[in-house]
């Protein structure tokens, strides 16, 4: 990352203890000579990007991430990163792309990442399925297992688990996104001439079975061989989940902006677990990408998009949820004023998807809700 | 530019936040992108506080960069007035805002607000965390701080304590009792609890306490000029620095200064049997300047460690800790870079280190215990229980949590003398203290990694790698680095039993 004392400080915090394994990233920190002179911050980048490849010999691709005030000064990295690419050539990749918080909500990061990736990759007119969005490996394999029995064989998942791996894509490319913030990948690869498959987002049993029933739908899959296929562990959701959302059901749940992910989970709280939604925010939405979901909700829900922190507290006071999504910096305080919460950055980070995850993803949501039944000494202070 | 991970301080306008965050009926407007709210959650979560902090983020976005942000600013500050309805704004830029140029000061002060208004200048791109803690303090002082009726009663203010600052909360409350005990009442602790109303009261007090040199000096210092209040220079951590303490309050209040007690049991833990075998131990001391000199002082004179390293992360208390370290024959070591702070250990091996929460995972990935003596911290750091550092109470807290990490006496003796012995075999480590337990491969192998550079032309005999496996593994990879040192500066290519005995005795303190 290319920015401030703040975005080192940022990443810091978020990353929690992750910080202390030898992470790969790290923020080159814009100082008071870096701002006088371009040519000199420049100058300093390349320092910088040496002395780190020639530290970490490993690294095969480098990002150059612009923040705030990398933006705001007008660092040219886009031209940087060709730049140090060629410097490098072959053994290291540089990409560019902006992770600024005035451009920027969080997992648009992911998104403006892999957008910048898919626009670097060689033109390939096989026919073939790509997978948009960075997945658990556990996760990612069970979604290749069912994929492969299927007989898709041919699948490109974006990110790959290997900078350099071959990969390219054209118009034979159908791709389908199993996240559902990836709007501005999602428009490349449309640009790239691949071929969109809409489908709600692989959560919980029903979110999973159609958003592969989309995939072979295209691919000409045989009915009997998707049943065949998804009959087993979509069953085996099943029962999951209802033991987990007996806790959920009838209880009302309110969700502010913060992953895009809020769209697809509502549908699955509500179609699958009983949840009342109230209200379901979200920082952004591509209505081409979660439209499917937003179909099957947007009867029962307030929608909001963007947000106006202050506006959406006095909204939660006033239908009093019995579960609330939220940031870690507004947890605690509606804890403290009797609200049970959910922390959403879990959710990125959790495996969710697909069907062996799905009671887990309700028992996310239920936790709170037990927990907050089973403590008998009052929370605030 | 400098490359960084970990950042031992956040910057400034993280500060300023600290102190609204203390205070009560303040807000900040701070002029910031929206991802900035992220500070949010260190008081939220770390500091574990159950209200958001004072702050309002104008959130502006690349779009609305060029005329616009002035605007947002001005309606952020109108709205935060509206709802919150403090009794002192705060506005300030963060690092981004600051490239843009707008005049938060200016802008604030056009509105015409009810309410006082202090402009924060944070600036970004030079300083840090703790300067925008003392600065922004510094400012409000300076604005609402006059000259008012001294109390008759003889009371002081405690100064320094903000949000999320190391173990502030409890010692508060310690040095309170420790003043009360020698008849001197609190007038006003600031930032932490007090309003603005409170603020303009500062100068009520005969004199001030001052906690925490990194976030109250400068304001302490402007408070000694205009409002004659002089200011304690001794940080009461540890049982003498306490004593002394009290001691300097007696001499401002001009009463004589008797045999003044402290009533902490660390003298007697310390001085106990049990405690004989914490002699001479080998201690590395890292943090927050203040913490650091205290630190070192309980180490040396009420513990009976060995300091061989010192060193603080915040600048503006260089001078100092150089100078301390020079009285313990010592160079200090003034980094914010973790990775030297990592390599002065490794070279050092000391059997503990006392630092932040940064040197704690240093001293499990090298297999040396360590306690945390100073901020950066994490949750863990702040406690439900009552666990002051300052005054009697607080050295008891010290005395445990430092000796807590160690291997205890008897089982030093036990694993030294049963090491062939599988149940205390080296790899056992401290039983009481698994997060701590050092295994054989971990405390090897940083020792043979940093050797690789000098002693890669050097080969252990057998016997004498024997004889090395048998000394402790606490000092083990020293011994070797040593020993291979030795055995490079003289052009000796082999080592044998005779090399390792001849560089111990060169080395031998
Ligand atoms: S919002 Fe901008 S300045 Fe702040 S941490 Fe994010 S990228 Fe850095």
């Amino acid at each position: 990352m290319v920015g401030s004392r703040t975005c080192a400080h940022l990443l810091q915090s978020a990353a929690g203890v992750m910080i202390f394994a030898e992470p790969r990233f790290a923020t080159a920190i814009l100082e008071e000579t870096d701002l006088a002179g371009m040519a000199d911050a420049h100058q300093e980048l390349e320092r910088v990007v040496s002395d780190l490849l020639s530290r970490r010999p490993d690294i095969k691709r480098l990002f150059l991430v612009g923040s705030c005030p990398s933006e705001v000064i007008k660092l040219d990295l886009a031209t940087m990163a060709k730049k140090l690419s060629k410097k490098y050539y072959p053994s290291v990749n540089v990409v560019n792309f902006s992770g600024s918080g005035i451009e920027t909500t969080f997992t648009q990061g992911e998104d403006a990442c892999l957008e910048a990736v898919i626009r670097d990759l060689p033109n390939d007119d096989k026919t073939q399925l790509a997978v948009l969005g960075a997945l658990p490996d556990v996760v990612q394999d069970q979604m290749l297992r069912l994929l492969t029995d299927m007989g898709i064989e041919d699948v490109l998942v974006l990110p790959q688990q290997t900078a350099g791996a071959p990969a390219g894509v054209g118009k034979n490319t159908h791709f389908i996104c199993a996240q559902p913030f990836l709007g501005a990948a999602y428009d490349e690869m449309v640009r790239r001439g691949a071929n969109a498959i809409h489908a709600p987002f692989p959560f919980g049993a029903n979110g999973t079975t159609e958003w592969l029933a989309a995939i072979a739908k295209r691919f000409g899959v045989e009915q009997d061989k998707f049943d065949a296929v998804t009959a087993g562990p979509k069953a085996r959701a099943e029962r999951a989940i209802a033991k987990v959302s007996e806790t959920l059901t009838g209880r009302s749940i309110f969700f502010f902006p913060d992953s895009q992910l809020e769209v697809p989970l509502a549908r699955f709280l509500s179609d699958e677990c009983g949840m009342k939604l109230t209200e379901v925010g979200s920082p952004y939405i591509h209505r081409a990408l979660v439209g499917e979901d937003l179909k099957l909700i947007e009867h029962n829900a307030v929608i909001s998009e963007g947000q106006d922190v202050e506006k959406q507290l006095d909204r939660v006071t006033a239908c009093n949820p019995d579960l609330t999504v939220c940031g870690l910096g507004l947890a605690n305080p509606l804890e403290a004023q009797g609200f049970s919460t959910k922390w959403a950055i879990e959710l990125v980070f959790s495996p969710i998807h697909f069907y062996e995850q799905a009671a887990d993803l309700a028992g996310l949501f239920a936790r709170p809700i037990v927990r907050s039944d089973l403590l008998n000494v009052g929370g605030a202070i | 530019m400098k490359l960084s991970v970990w950042t031992y301080e956040g910057p400034p306008h993280v500060g300023a936040i600290r102190v609204a965050t203390g205070m009560k009926k303040v807000h900040l407007v701070l002029h910031a992108p929206q991802g900035d709210t992220y500070a949010d959650l260190l008081f939220t979560m770390i500091e574990r506080r159950n209200h958001r902090p004072p702050v309002t983020y104008t959130t502006f976005q690349a779009r609305d960069l060029g005329s616009d942000t002035a605007t947002l600013f001005k309606d952020a500050c109108l709205e935060a007035y509206e709802r919150f309805k403090p009794d002192l704004l705060l506005v300030g830029a963060s690092c981004t805002a600051e490239l843009i140029q707008d005049d938060p000061g200016g802008l604030a002060e056009a509105l015409g607000l009810p309410v006082p208004v202090v402009a924060l200048e944070l600036p970004s791109y030079q300083r840090k965390e703790n300067f925008g803690a003392d600065e922004t303090f510094y400012q409000i002082v300076r604005k609402l701080a006059h000259p008012v009726e001294r109390s008759s009663e003889i009371t002081c203010n405690l100064i320094g304590p903000t949000a999320l600052g190391f173990r502030h909360r409890d010692d508060i409350v310690e040095i309170t009792k420790l003043l009360n005990e020698v008849g001197v009442q609190v007038n006003v602790c600031a930032p932490m609890h007090a309003t603005p109303d409170d603020i303009t009261n500062l100068g009520r007090a005969h004199f001030n306490v001052l906690m925490y040199p990194e976030t109250g000096e400068t304001a302490c210092r402007h408070m000694e000029r205009t409002l004659g209040l002089p200011f304690t220079k001794t940080v009461p951590i540890g049982v003498s620095a306490t004593k002394e303490f009290v001691e300097e309050v007696l001499g401002i209040i001009g009463r004589s200064a008797g045999e003044s007690s402290i009533a902490s049991r660390l003298p007697w833990y310390s001085a106990s049997v049990d405690s004989t075998y914490l002699t001479g131990k080998r201690v590395f001391i890292f943090g927050d300047g203040s913490h650091v000199m205290t630190a070192a002082r309980i180490a040396k004179e009420e513990i009976g460690f060995d300091v061989v390293g010192v060193g603080c992360y915040n600048r503006e208390m260089a001078r100092p800790v150089r100078a301390m370290a020079k009285e313990f024959g010592l160079d200090a070591l003034i980094t914010e870079d973790y990775l030297e702070v990592e390599a002065a250990i490794a070279d050092l091996s000391p059997e503990l280190i006392l630092g932040t929460q940064m040197e704690r995972h240093i001293g499990k990935r090298l297999g040396i215990p360590c306690a945390v003596i100073s901020a950066p911290v994490h949750v863990q750091d702040f406690p439900a229980r009552y666990s002051p550092q300052m005054g009697a109470e607080g050295a008891n807290v010290i005395f445990d949590t430092w000796v807590h990490p160690l291997v205890m006496g008897l089982e030093e003796h036990l694993l030294t003398m049963f090491r062939e012995d599988f149940e205390f075999s080296d790899t056992a480590g401290p039983s009481h203290h698994a997060a701590h337990s050092p295994n054989q491969e971990i405390v090897d192998q940083p020792a043979s990694v940093t050797a690789s550079d000098q002693g890669a032309n050097v080969i252990w005999l057998s016997d004498a790698e024997k004889e090395l496996r048998k000394i402790p593994f606490f000092v083990r990879g020293k011994a070797r680095r040593n020993t291979e040192k030795y055995a490079t500066d003289r052009g000796v290519a082999q080592i044998s039993i005779e090399t390792l005995y001849e560089a111990k005795a060169h080395y031998a303190r």
